[in-house]
């Protein structure tokens, strides 16, 4: 087990390193300016030039690189170009809606997918299993905000549930800050809860044709023990690096979610950050965004080794 | 499904104790579509950094109405000297900026030394160019004096790069804002919202909202179902091609404008084959306008013929200049040597207006022979290629700077064009004061440009707001991109 988990954290690390490098090469060859778009169009060029040197970018590429990183690894994010505060508070600040926001989705999305691909698969082929997979299907098909639109149509605008969009701050009090994340999570948690049980039924109707499922039925347990406590628990591999990936996307991939709502998250941040070319913003909150998928499937990696006691011996 | 039900039914609970209705009200949201990047007028050419803070927290010697005209700001008034150099400001007496200090003639002094100076990235530096020297006279009384005469000084000093702030807290206003307008900055939610409250010490006639809160909204999908929801009540910057689903709405009024943006086909005068005046003029005579307005600007726009706003006073309507005519637009180009047509690039900023009339550019300009490739782009990518390093043919944008004809006279600016007489022409209109002579000026340099076929003239982008049918004061035209929320209230 000790060796297994060394392994995993010397990938994990090494992944991070090989990131950074790409992460900065990459984006430092973007064509743009971040002092021009400061200043639009009618300052002159030596003005720009003079922005660019109090903002620091004049600096040579490698040197720069290594202010950055050696600012990483004393958790130093640097300062945003455009808004001059350091990169940390508006990470914090966004991760305050993000978050919570990514979790609830990551709960209603399990909480509705696991049991539908549970039910899916005990009635393979029949009217309820179309039915459900049906759902499914659409769930994947129909574009996120276009449901996202209809929410707020329904809850916001019609009925005067929960307000329409914007976040309130954690500030406001829990429950108005809840309440206007409510409608964002359950357009997020949709599609993935769909994706979800589909990964859930295959995986379970996998198991369920293995020679074990057929002894237990065979030495007398009820189908409904064989599902919970021996298919389920066999089908949860793929289940849970779907989840992992998904927690991800949650993560930072829901700018257009954001976009929809006009949340404050962190998907908004990193494109707000690109299209100014506030790029030590970017460049850290991908870093970030790295070590919190590499944290996740390291996570996942080590819940395979609880779910499945082979892979633990076999390290 | 049973999981759905009860969410719902916990969710009808919860919410029973929600909302309530005011009678009279104080407060305003208003949705912008734009975060600014910091909160200092003085430092930084986002218009969302005016439209939050212009005329509500920070005020200037002069500044700008609703009309584009110039007014009395925190100069009471003003004498001129009769060379034209030398302007004296009465200050107001009794302003108090928001952090309680006195506003006086050294903040004058301060301000307008600070946008000037060598190490200033004010963003509209060229606005103080002329100031030769500022002189306190008395705390209630400056004296400014310019290297040569310039007839646009009081405009300048309204826009929104020249107001004041004091020394203490000028270096902070990126931050912590602090004016001496009506409104003074309360919070801002990066990414979220920027609160303003009622300033107490206000100098004037005081505000009547108590609060207002610009609330950022970068989707315009999202617009409709925030002013439906009752959310956000005011959009000044709507989206035009939304208006249609609130048009009928009688809650809602919906308010038509004009900017100071003018939209144009930018053409690279130096490349050939873009240099000949015939490839240009071909252009212009290819172009149908009511198309290109109709599909770009849901056909709100006005038709320009020259670089400058239909709503100004010096305005002369050039649009009869080059009909859209697709015979004479060949014969021109066959004339330079060009029968057989030729290709050449589009390069497309991210607003619809260019996205949308590029496509229709595109395809018009195919009609006589012209084969454009579109490249859309982002601005980034478009301030670096088109408009630093001059790598295009042509592009489509919207100059929005206020009276801006003059950037067809600066050197190396992106069209490239170079043509002493019109320099000439800008030369002395920037010595010029009497608004006779200057109109005739502005005049000769309208015409200048349509001979030329410099750019090809689109149109003035509509200024299209929506806002509560209640709501009263708010600007219906744009001559500076602001909200003004100085004369905005709650009818009841």
């Amino acid at each position: 087990m000790t060796a297994y988990l060394l392994k995993r954290l010397a990938i994990a690390i090494a992944t991070l390193v090989l990131a950074s490098m790409v992460v900065f090469a990459v984006l430092e060859v973007l064509p743009g300016d971040p002092a021009r778009l400061m200043l639009g169009l009618n300052a002159s060029a030596d003005q720009v030039e003079l922005l660019r040197n109090q903002m620091g970018l004049n600096a040579p590429l490698g040197l720069r690189y290594l202010r950055w990183a050696g600012g990483l690894l004393s958790l130093d994010f640097g300062r945003s170009y455009t808004y001059s505060v350091p990169v940390i508070d508006l990470v914090r600040e966004r991760l305050a809606v993000s978050l919570p926001l990514a979790l609830i989705a990551l709960a209603l999305s399990t909480i509705i997918a696991i049991p539908v691909g549970l039910f899916s698969a005990s009635r393979r082929g029949r009217a309820g299993d179309t039915v459900a997979m049906g759902a499914a299907q659409l769930g994947v098909a129909v574009p996120n905000f276009w449901f996202a639109l209809m929410l707020i149509y329904v809850f916001a605008v019609w009925l005067r549930l929960v307000p329409a969009g914007g976040f309130p701050g954690w500030g406001a009090g829990v429950w108005p800050a809840l309440k206007s994340l409510l409608l964002p999570a359950v357009a997020l948690a949709l599609p993935q809860a769909a994706i979800l049980a589909r990964v859930t039924r295959s995986a379970l109707i996998e198991v369920l044709n293995e020679d074990y499922i057929r002894t237990a039925r065979a030495k007398g347990l009820p189908y409904r023990a064989v599902l919970w406590r021996h298919a389920l628990r066999n089908a949860m591999i793929p289940v849970l690096t779907i989840l992992g990936l998904q927690f991800a996307f949650l993560l930072a991939g829901t700018i257009i979610i954001e976009n929809v709502f006009y949340l404050p998250g962190l998907g908004r941040l990193v494109f707000q950050a690109i299209t100014q070319r506030d790029l030590i913003v970017v460049e850290s909150v991908v870093m970030l965004l790295v070590a919190a998928v590499i944290a996740v499937n390291l996570v996942v990696d080590l819940s395979y080794a609880v779910v499945d006691p082979r892979l633990r011996s076999r390290q | 499904m049973r999981l759905w039900k009860t969410i719902l039914a916990a969710t009808v609970l919860a919410l029973a104790t929600g909302t309530s209705a005011f009678a009279a009200r104080t407060d305003l949201v208003i949705g912008i579509p734009l975060e600014p990047p910091h909160l200092d007028p003085t430092a930084g050419a986002a218009a969302a950094i005016d439209e939050v803070l212009y005329a509500n927290v920070f005020e200037g010697l002069t500044r700008i109405g609703p009309k584009g005209e110039v007014l009395p700001d925190l100069a009471e008034s003003w004498t001129i000297s009769d060379d034209g150099k030398t302007y004296t400001f009465k200050l107001r007496t009794g302003v108090k900026f928001h952090d309680g200090t006195e506003f006086d003639a050294n903040d004058v002094k301060f301000s307008l030394d600070r946008a000037r100076a060598d190490n200033s990235v004010n963003a509209q530096k060229g606005l103080f160019a002329a100031i030769d020297k500022v002189d306190v006279i008395d705390p209630a009384t400056v004296k400014v004096t310019l290297k040569n005469p310039q007839g646009s000084f009081l405009y300048n000093m309204g826009w929104g790069d020249a107001v004041i702030v004091a020394p203490e807290t000028a270096d902070t206003n990126k931050e912590k804002p602090i004016g001496t307008g009506p409104f003074k900055f309360q919070n801002w939610a990066k990414g979220s919202s920027i609160t303003l409250v009622k300033s107490d010490n206000y100098w004037g006639s005081p505000a009547s909202l108590d609060k207002a809160e610009f609330r950022i909204v970068p989707d315009a999908a999202a617009y409709v179902p925030a002013l439906l929801s009752g959310d956000i009540q005011a959009f000044p910057f709507f989206d035009a091609d939304s208006v249609a689903q609130v048009k009928d709405d009688p809650r809602f009024k919906v308010v038509i404008g004009s900017t100071e943006g003018e939209t144009i086909l930018s053409i690279n005068n130096k490349k050939p084959p873009f240099d000949k005046l015939q490839v240009r003029q071909a252009i212009s005579y290819a172009l149908d306008r009511k198309a290109i307005i109709d599909g770009a600007s849901a056909g709100l726009g006005q038709p320009i013929g020259s670089h400058m706003s239909p709503a100004n006073k010096d305005y002369v309507d050039l649009t009869g200049r080059y009909p859209h005519d697709v015979a004479k637009a060949k014969e021109l180009l066959k004339e330079a040597g060009l029968e057989n047509g030729f290709k050449a690039t589009l390069k497309l900023p991210p607003p619809a207006y260019a996205r949308l009339g590029g496509e229709i550019i595109a395809s018009e300009l195919r009609d006589v022979g012209i084969d454009l490739e579109i490249i859309p782009v982002e601005w980034a990518q478009w301030l670096d290629q088109v408009f630093t390093k001059k790598d295009y043919d042509l592009t489509i944008v919207s100059h929005t700077e206020p009276n801006d004809i003059d950037i067809y006279s600066r050197k190396d600016y992106y069209f490239n064009y170079d043509n002493p007489a019109f320099d000439k022409v800008i030369a002395d209109l920037n010595l010029t004061s009497d608004e006779a002579k200057r109109k005739e000026l502005l005049g000769q340099a309208q015409k200048i440009l349509a001979d030329d076929a410099v750019v090809g003239f689109l149109f003035e982008l509509p200024k299209v707001g929506v806002w509560d049918a209640k709501l009263q004061g708010l600007w219906e035209n744009a001559p500076i991109q602001a909200n003004d929320l100085t004369k905005v209230k709650w009818s009841d």
